[in-house]
């Protein structure tokens, strides 16, 4: 429904009322309420995987929030202070201890990155359970895919920021895999890191990206996204039609408004969440040393290379999928070609609304061969995960051969075994006890 | 480029070859001990604050661990002049990394720095501080089973005494120092206190704040869940 076909508000004769009137005539604030909130009819039958949008969300605003109070402190400059510690470092630590309650503006924003991945991998799983990202949410898919990218692009940005040793020299192992494409890699990786090695111009770069061109970027995908999802209404656990069987006003009989119905529900998931994030923000902020890194409180020194470079946990199932590639192709380093599959594990989600040709969307009526070959995927992404963070062994490298393998086979060989698996008939409307 | 790669690639592989398990002492607990802290700051500002800097430090700050402006004035202020100073040294870089090979780090962060899975931070520094041991082949005259090939002369000895690598991979106490075997493990255990103490020292206030913050969130749960329950209760 356009925004113009909803009525606009007739003053009841108060100031609000006429304030409402004055700007309704000028601006479309009523209609967009409407359309997005008051009037946006959402299947009733939302379940727990349903959180995570509006999750997603909440931490999208709390690291743009956060992010805003640590920039006023935070200073990308690798040159070193008179205690021979590098300034980026030392303005990290200055708004620990210094700046009133910098750290747990710091603790938020660290414990925030690796939240935000968790939530949009719940995300994610969600919409491949339920087929979400099925004809007509496609492009509602599609910009999930992009928002997916611009993230994992500004969490490699911000990890260089605090100088740490693994800030440094996991951005040295990653920048340096431009350096694999032919002939122009080497030149590519210079103009990446705006130097020959990775310093003062890359840190600032990295600096420029993380806190301006990527959340600009990501802030327009996440209204793409939204716009998206309510043009074509929201897919829900039974994967069926909510428009098909509307009442006599032309409202779904199984939609309910998205407000307040469900803004009183996410309420409820927002409270657990910070419960959740709480725990990990005030008890333990170093999450056991996955998400802040123990050997990044040693200030980045390009002399010293750790004994074991680890990227964060969110990127090791991508990092695993580039480490098993170790053939040579076509005379090109086998380095090149695990760039690709790392860039490949990500942008094949892409064709998913494409590969996928099962009659019915959600799990709930797929037949076995669907709950089985999905269930091997998950555990394979997970010990891709787990595989990432070790360091390898010529054992650890087969069974993430294996992995990268069947995590490809899976997104390739869709269009057959979704075909052929014995699917439920789906229900005329959603199931709702 | 490439060679930097390939090392970068291999790095990993030769930590894991010759990543012997490191066995660590379990550093006693000493944080909310103010004594043992006090005592801890004592023993880093007179031992460790010559060569390390704590630069993200101010002196000012150990009124966290119970002293005041006045105490840490007339007590710990050597290296600066007003108590709301960080805690920085006069040895300049240069000429300390002409002296020992590499310029002593800064320790405020260390007891962080220094974790990994074979144990916390503070055990690492306490296991650390008690197993240097005699070394002539090393320009100091000392070695470390911890920190292999260690740049840092043992600064306590006189405290600990002498010890020696025995045949059977085993420290020998060989010359006794000032304090007793207990007196030293103490000593280090305060030290190594003050230090986690030092690398955050938010960190016991943040936990108290945790538990507060978690009750808020138990009480606006029930009250959220209410108001969902009541809105949701005509769904049908």
């Amino acid at each position: 429904m356009a925004a113009s076909n909803f009525e606009k508000f007739k003053s009841d004769g108060t100031l609000l009322g006429n304030v409402t009137e004055w700007v309704d005539a000028r601006f479309p604030l009523t209609s967009m309420w409407k359309q997005h909130l008051s009037e946006y009819y959402a299947p009733k039958n939302f379940n727990f995987w349903y959180f995570f949008g509006s999750l997603a969300l909440l931490v999208l605003v709390m690291q743009i929030v956060t992010g805003i109070f640590l920039t006023m402190h935070y200073k990308p400059d690798a040159s070193l202070n008179a205690s021979g510690v590098p300034v980026a470092f030392a303005s990290v630590e200055y708004i620990m201890r210094d700046v009133p309650w910098g750290w747990l503006i710091r603790y938020m924003h660290s414990t925030g990155a690796s939240a935000f991945f968790i939530v949009i991998y719940l995300h994610m799983f969600r919409g491949m359970i339920y087929g979400s990202y099925r004809s007509p949410r496609e492009l509602t898919w599609l910009f999930g895919v992009m928002i997916f990218l611009a993230l994992m692009a500004e969490a490699f940005a911000g990890y260089l920021l605090p100088w740490g040793q693994m800030s440094y020299w996991g951005a040295q192992v990653i920048l340096n895999l431009f350096s694999a494409i032919p002939f122009v890699g080497e030149y590519l990786a210079t103009w990446i890191r705006g130097d020959f090695v990775i310093g003062d111009a890359t840190l600032n770069r990295m600096f420029s990206f993380h806190v301006i061109a990527i959340p600009f970027v990501l802030a327009g995908l996440v209204v793409a996204h939204i716009l998206a999802l309510h043009e074509t209404g929201s897919n829900n656990p039974d994967g069926v039609e909510i428009k098909k069987k509307k009442d006599e006003h032309g409202i779904p009989l199984d939609g309910i408004p998205f407000h307040p119905y469900y803004t009183v529900k996410d309420i409820v998931g927002v409270v657990v969440f910070l419960m959740v994030f709480s725990v990990i923000v005030f008890f333990m902020p170093e999450g056991g040393g996955y998400f802040l890194e123990y050997n990044n409180f040693f200030p980045a020194d390009p002399m010293v290379t750790p004994p074991h470079i680890a990227p964060v946990w969110y990127f090791t199932p991508y990092y695993s999928l580039l480490r098993a590639v170790t053939y040579p192709l076509f005379g090109i380093d086998a380095k090149f070609w695990g760039v690709i599959a790392m860039g490949a594990g990500v942008v094949i989600f892409a064709f998913l609304p494409w590969l996928d040709r099962s009659p019915v969307k959600s799990i709930r009526y797929r037949g076995p061969l669907f709950k089985v070959l999905l269930a091997i995927w998950v555990i394979c992404f997970f010990v891709l995960g787990y595989l990432g963070v070790l360091a390898p062994t010529p054992g650890r490298t087969l069974v993430s051969q294996i992995c990268t393998f069947y995590y490809f086979a899976f997104f390739l060989t869709m269009p057959i075994w979704s075909k052929l698996d014995k699917c439920k008939p789906e229900p005329d409307r959603v199931t709702f006890k | 480029m490439k060679k930097l790669f390939v090392s970068l690639l291999m790095a990993p592989v030769l930590a894991f070859a010759a990543g012997a398990e490191l066995h660590l002492d379990k550093a006693p607990d000493r944080s909310g001990d103010v004594a043992a802290l006090q005592n801890g700051a004592k023993v880093f500002i007179n031992y460790c604050l010559s060569c390390h800097s704590a630069s993200y430090m101010r002196y000012n700050r150990l009124q966290d661990i119970g002293l005041t402006d006045d105490q840490i004035r007339e007590n710990l202020l050597f290296t600066a002049d007003k108590v709301g100073e960080p805690m920085k040294i006069s040895m300049r870089r240069v000429e300390a990394k002409q002296w020992f090979g590499a310029a002593p780090p800064d320790l405020t962060v260390i007891a962080r720095a220094r974790a990994s899975e074979f144990g916390s931070g503070s055990d690492w520094l306490y296991t650390y501080l008690r197993t240097f041991f005699r070394d002539d082949t090393r320009p100091t005259g000392w070695n470390n089973t911890v920190f292999a090939n260690v740049g840092m002369p043992h600064v306590l000895w006189e405290l600990q005494g002498e010890q020696v690598m025995g045949e059977d991979h085993h420290l020998k106490l060989v010359k006794p120092g000032k304090l007793t075997l207990e007196e030293y493990d103490t000593m280090v255990a305060d030290l190594v206190g003050f230090l986690k103490y030092m690398g955050e020292p938010v960190g016991e206030f943040r936990k108290s704040l945790g538990v507060a913050v978690l009750l808020v969130l138990a009480v606006l749960f029930v009250l959220s869940y209410a108001l969902k329950r009541e809105f949701w209760k005509d769904i049908h």
